[in-house]
């Protein structure tokens, strides 16, 4: 008899030994031009998802992010089976499996809902998976409370869902999927139904728990927060496309879009023409305001109309640079929030702009008051040329 | 002040509940009442009960020994009625199987439609409610008979070369009352199926059951009480029903209702009628009472 702990950490060495280790640089799963179109009530067809093609690694992090109706969870059901693609293939593990039904497949799902079987008890439900693969009594419940104590819910399996909170219900969900060894696990936005606190804590509870087990998750959220805090990557999603697939950081720093700039974090647009380009480096002309240095990964010709993306935390006021862009504006409003200060800034030629100080020395009123001149500056990396 | 007020709000209630509780007492819980005093009292000789009453446990004992009664012959059957009854329940659970068995599927397949066809559908299942029972039953007796629709169909196709008999046996009594019950098995299952999650069904698939697997596990016992609430609302009206089988079975098949209709009808024998019809209740609470102890609170609900 294994010993219980009184207060099980959420990292056990064991689990190491008790799912399967994945190898490294393999692939998990990949789309391959995955279109998904159904049926519209009023008439016609509408494309949930449109040729979506994907790479996740084993072992990944990997989260499914954009807003409701953009086709992320379309993509997370056709992985699961419980859609069939109008188009295109699916790998497991190099496996083609588009057309193959949700219960041949070697993936496990945590419903957004959970999900729970409700006329079951937690034990029940957490064995459910392994009783249709016909592990033999004794097996499955030793699997079942090694589970258990996985995800923190130690001796729980007498229990209804009914009688537990939101979060273990939550908890009995991953549970109830991961007994299971799944190559992939894949999350509908898991944590939605829960409060914020506790949301945060599973956030972190659930990166932890994935490196520890060693699975591959696949993460559907809304959330951008969210996505950055856990991902290893992100696919960002809008109108059932793909728009962008990388690191949080590249994906934060380098943003493809402006849908994608504008969906993660905060961003300021700032319109203006091209003019002149030389490689990676562009200077864009914004009207009256004067010229910011930039770069862009395309080429563009002169007097293009394109815009430049800027982040707000990237922008510094009265504190000129000898290299970099320093444009002159005025500052119509001051937000003092405690940690940071928040600005809005009219430029010359009436473009507005957000900036964001972090208050290191003193408040707001040692950089500048509402209505003064203000100087506001950037490098060139800060600063992006984006199109569409 | 404050007296005459709770006098009020008293008299108020009793307004209210007055008529009910007048109407229960005077047309259900007094017959009732009447129905067991002549269960226990010696027939009349030109029907009604004998007066001054003589009472007697014989209404009883010949429900349990055919041959108890006076009339009986030398080669009587002693089982006689008790094989009715046998046979009632025997109908009675035909009928509620085959009900449960078709309207489980049409519930499931009007509970997945979109809420305008929906609506649309259970009315369909409804509407032939509203049509007079006699005239569906009657109607459904012409489609049977030798010469009928079901039968020139048939010999049209080529697939008979002479009519079947398809009326006045016990084919067509059952088929008569699914026919007529069938909504009644609907209605409390499309109720249990309509609140049921269907992401449960992908979370069993998910978890690696094939759709027969997921739908015994998990869909049938979490709409059970849809399903015993059909039960219960076929089986009851069914074991005690007489218009069906006396068009349908056209006398040869014979039921507990057909019996009591006997005894009050043609038989005159009032007593006999009342200790059958009270036997039968008896039979039926008993059943209502298991079903309430083994379904709990889900099947009160469901009720």
């Amino acid at each position: 008899m294994g010993k219980r702990r009184a207060f099980p950490s959420p990292i056990r060495l064991s689990a190491h030994s008790f799912f399967r280790r994945s190898m490294p640089d393999t692939i998990a799963i990949e789309l391959r031009d995955v279109t998904k179109r159904f049926p519209n009530p009023a008439g016609g067809e509408v494309t949930a998802v449109n040729r979506a093609s994907l790479e996740i690694r084993d072992g990944e992090f990997f989260s499914l992010l954009g807003p409701s109706g953009c086709g992320k969870t379309t993509s997370l059901r056709m992985i699961a089976g419980f859609e069939l693609p109008t188009e295109g293939e699916i790998f497991i593990h190099g496996k083609e499996m588009s057309q193959v039904a949700a219960y041949k497949r070697p993936v496990n799902t945590v419903f957004q809902q959970y999900a729970l079987f409700p006329h079951m008890t937690i034990g029940q439900n957490v064995a459910f998976g392994l009783e249709m693969k016909g592990v033999a009594r004794a097996e499955r419940d030793r699997r079942v409370s090694e589970t258990l104590e996985l995800v923190r819910l130690p001796g729980m399996e007498k229990r209804k869902p009914k009688q537990l909170s939101g979060g273990q219900q939550q908890r009995v969900a991953l549970a109830r999927a991961l007994v299971n060894r799944p190559e992939v696990l894949l999350l509908d936005e898991p944590l939605g139904a829960l409060d914020l606190k506790l949301r945060k804590e599973m956030q972190l509870e659930l990166k932890t728990l994935q490196r520890e087990v060693g699975i591959t998750f696949i993460y559907v959220t809304h959330d951008q927060e969210e996505a950055l805090t856990m991902s290893d990557r992100i696919a960002v999603m809008s109108d059932g496309l793909i728009l962008q697939v990388g690191e949080p950081e590249d994906i934060y720093e380098t943003p493809g879009s402006k849908f994608v700039a504008d969906f993660i974090g905060e961003t300021n647009f700032l319109d203006g023409e091209v003019l002149a380009q030389d490689g990676e480096k562009v200077d864009v002309r914004l009207g009256s305001a004067g010229i910011v240095h930039t770069f862009a990964d395309r080429n563009f010709e002169a007097g293009q109309r394109v815009t430049v993306a800027v982040r707000p935390e990237k922008l510094r006021l009265n504190a000129p640079l000898e290299t970099g862009n320093n444009i002159a504006g005025v500052a119509e409003e001051i937000i003092y929030i405690g940690t940071d200060s928040h600005y809005g800034i009219r430029l010359a030629d009436g473009q507005f702009l957000r900036a964001r100080e972090q208050n290191v020395t003193r408040g707001s009123k040692s950089i500048c008051s509402t209505g003064d001149r203000v100087t506001v500056s950037f490098t060139r990396t800060a600063a992006r040329v984006l199109t569409e | 002040m404050n007296g005459s007020k709770r006098g009020a709000a008293r008299l108020r209630l009793a307004g209210l509940l007055g008529p009910g509780f007048l109407w229960i007492l005077l047309f259900f819980n007094i017959p009732l009442v009447i129905v067991l005093f002549i269960s226990f009292v010696e027939r009349g000789r030109a029907g009604g009960i004998q007066l001054p009453p003589v009472y007697t446990l014989s209404n009883y004992v010949q429900l349990f020994n055919a041959c108890a009664s006076e009339f009986s012959g030398p080669e009587c059957n002693p089982f006689l009625y008790l094989g009715i009854f046998g046979h009632s329940v025997r109908i009675g659970l035909l009928v509620t199987f085959w009900c449960i068995l078709a309207g489980y599927p049409l519930a499931y397949f009007i509970s997945t439609r979109n809420p305008r066809w929906r609506d649309t559908l259970m009315l369909l299942v409804i509407i032939p409610f509203w049509t007079n029972f006699l005239v569906r039953t009657y109607a459904l007796k012409s489609v049977l008979a030798t010469e009928g629709l079901a039968n020139n169909f048939l010999m049209n196709l080529g697939l008979i070369d002479a009519p079947l008999d398809l009326l006045f046996n016990e084919f067509a009594v059952v088929l008569g009352l699914v026919y007529g019950y069938l909504p009644f098995a609907v209605l409390p299952m499309y109720a249990s199926i309509e609140k049921f999650d269907h992401t449960l069904m992908e979370a069993a698939s998910d978890l690696g059951a094939p759709p027969r697997r997921a739908f015994w596990r998990i869909m049938l016992p979490m709409t059970l009480p849809g399903v015993v609430a059909a039960l219960v609302l076929v089986f009851v009206p069914v074991v005690g029903a007489f218009i069906t089988p006396d068009i349908m079975g056209g006398g040869k098949v014979e039921m507990i209702g057909t019996l009591i209709n006997r005894q009050f009808g043609v038989a005159r024998n009032w007593p006999f009628g009342s200790s059958i019809s009270l036997i039968l209740m008896l039979l039926v609470l008993i059943g209502v009472i298991a079903y309430f102890r083994s379904g709990g609170e889900d099947a009160r609900r469901a009720l």
